[in-house]
């Protein structure tokens, strides 16, 4: 197990889901694992593939060789930065002449990258090298009565080529045994797999909302406590856009949106501050409340 | 004449039962996706529609027709796909390719189209203005003082507020999101 990485926040973590960072960071510090920030990272160049993929490749790969220079691999929260960075780590690995390519276009702001560099989501060290264990382990607190649904979303396990099948794409299990070593459960849903639509948004705002709007309802009916998400992109379709959405097709949901390191910190004894709970627009405070009548015992 | 005008813009997307006519094709349009990053296997294709099938997007917006989009690559209808951005609606979810029986890697092709529909000119509005962004920042939410003191009141590290070097990087864009793009070709909203 590596003990220490590079932690990559990507363009949306740092300004608008503070929360997710303020969790990751307890929690990781809480197993052990060192987090270090590398302040030249930038964007992983994902949304840059719509405009021109090999533009996209540059920026990843200067975020990859300024993690080769530091001698760490790269932790990262969001989905599509992971995607974005092990795509090309691993197709820079395998085609030489690509590599050189990108060399030459790295040289212009005096970089160079040889690779790879291992690029890992947070949920997924958490899930292959902490172990379920170990964190059953660091949980002082049962969440028992929580029934939690997990929004696996898309990058965090696809393209599967890419992260040696870690994870079923059509039968993911990862995000749900996560959740149910806290005492939770963790509920099946239909729509599990669906995309949040995050990405539609800057061509359609109506279908891209549809799209979240979706697992909502779905979601409503089936009585869950709180939505599980492992992406900030995810988490602003689900929580800062779910007003919007309600607004939209004139219903209401309030279903709260928990990022994974929250629910853990939670059963890690840990308070609402450190987890930002607070800054949440759908509020968390009817899962603290359910939580405090039923759940420690 | 306003509606005369309408009827014969000739770059709409083809109408469903509109027959599609020998002049309106370019051969070598298979081959131009084929040529680009991701977009080689496409003619591997044999239309079975899995991709359409579980396509997130098909369900919520008909416009965006995964099978028919390949199948126009295939029939040459150049204008008609990159003219008329719906590639855009794609949401890069790889729903499609993980499920594809040929192979075919969908989101990958997508992807190509729309590279190419950017080189002419045609996305969505926020494509120039997040290459202006990353461009002079680095970044597609640039932070600022005020998010720095924000961040270090929750016990989180301050950032650099720009990345300069980035910019350098984008060269192969051109002027693309320099706001030169804008009066000649105004980017359109995918219907």
């Amino acid at each position: 197990m590596d003990t220490a990485y590079a932690l990559f926040l990507g363009c949306t973590i740092p300004g608008r889901v503070r929360n997710y960072e303020q969790s990751s960071r307890a929690v990781a510090d809480r197993l052990g694992i060192k987090l270090v920030d590398l302040e030249e990272f930038a964007c992983c160049g994902f949304p840059l593939n719509a405009a021109d993929h090999q533009v996209a490749e540059s920026l990843a790969a200067r975020n990859l060789s300024l993690a080769e220079e530091a001698g760490l691999p790269i932790c990262t929260l969001c989905s599509s930065c992971t995607s974005a960075l092990t795509e090309v780590s691993r197709h820079l690995a395998e085609d030489a002449h690509e590599r050189e390519e990108v060399n030459t276009r790295l040289s212009r702001i005096q970089r160079g990258y040889k690779g790879p560099v291992k690029v890992r989501h947070f949920a997924r060290i958490l899930w292959e090298e902490v172990g379920l264990d170990a964190i059953r382990k660091a949980c002082t607190r049962s969440l028992e009565g929580l029934r939690l649904a997990a929004h696996y979303g898309c990058h965090y396990l696809k393209p599967s080529e890419v992260y040696e099948g870690f994870d079923p794409v059509e039968d993911p299990r990862t995000l749900d045994e996560l959740i149910r070593v806290t005492g939770a459960t963790p509920v099946d849903y239909m729509s599990k797999k669906q995309c949040c639509g995050g990405s539609v948004l800057g061509a359609d705002e109506r279908t891209a909302l549809e799209m979240a709007r979706d697992k909502l309802a779905e979601l409503k009916e089936m009585e869950v406590d709180a939505l599980v998400v492992v992406c900030p992109f995810c988490g602003v379709m689900y929580d800062a856009n779910q007003k919007s959405i309600e607004k939209m097709f004139e219903e209401t949901f309030g279903l709260p949106v928990l990022y994974l390191p929250q629910v853990l910190g939670l059963a890690m004894g840990m308070d609402e501050k450190t987890l930002g709970l607070k800054s949440h627009v759908i509020k968390t405070q009817p899962v603290l409340e359910k939580l405090r009548g039923e759940g420690s015992s | 004449m306003e509606t005369e005008k309408d009827t014969e813009k000739p770059n709409e997307t083809i109408a469903e039962g509109q027959i599609v006519e020998e002049a309106m094709l370019d051969p070598d349009f298979p081959r131009e996706v084929a040529g680009e990053p991701g977009g080689e296997g496409i003619r591997r294709c044999y239309a079975c529609g899995t991709c359409t099938a579980g396509c997130p997007v098909r369900r919520f917006h008909p416009a965006f027709n995964p099978r028919r989009i390949i199948r126009m690559v295939l029939l040459g209808m150049r204008d008609q796909v990159l003219k008329e951005p719906f590639v855009f609606l794609c949401a890069t979810c790889y729903a499609c390719q993980e499920r594809c029986p040929q192979g075919v890697r969908i989101s990958d092709v997508m992807r190509a189209l729309k590279n190419l529909a950017v080189r002419l000119g045609n996305m969505p509005d926020v494509i120039p203005l997040q290459v202006k962004l990353l461009r002079e920042k680095g970044t597609l939410y640039p932070l600022d003082e005020f998010d720095n003191k924000k961040r270090t009141k929750a016990g989180l590290p301050t950032l650099l507020e720009a990345h300069e070097d980035v910019g350098a990087l984008l060269q192969e864009l051109g002027d693309l999101g320099r706001g030169k793009e804008g009066s000649e070709n105004p980017p359109e909203t995918p219907q």
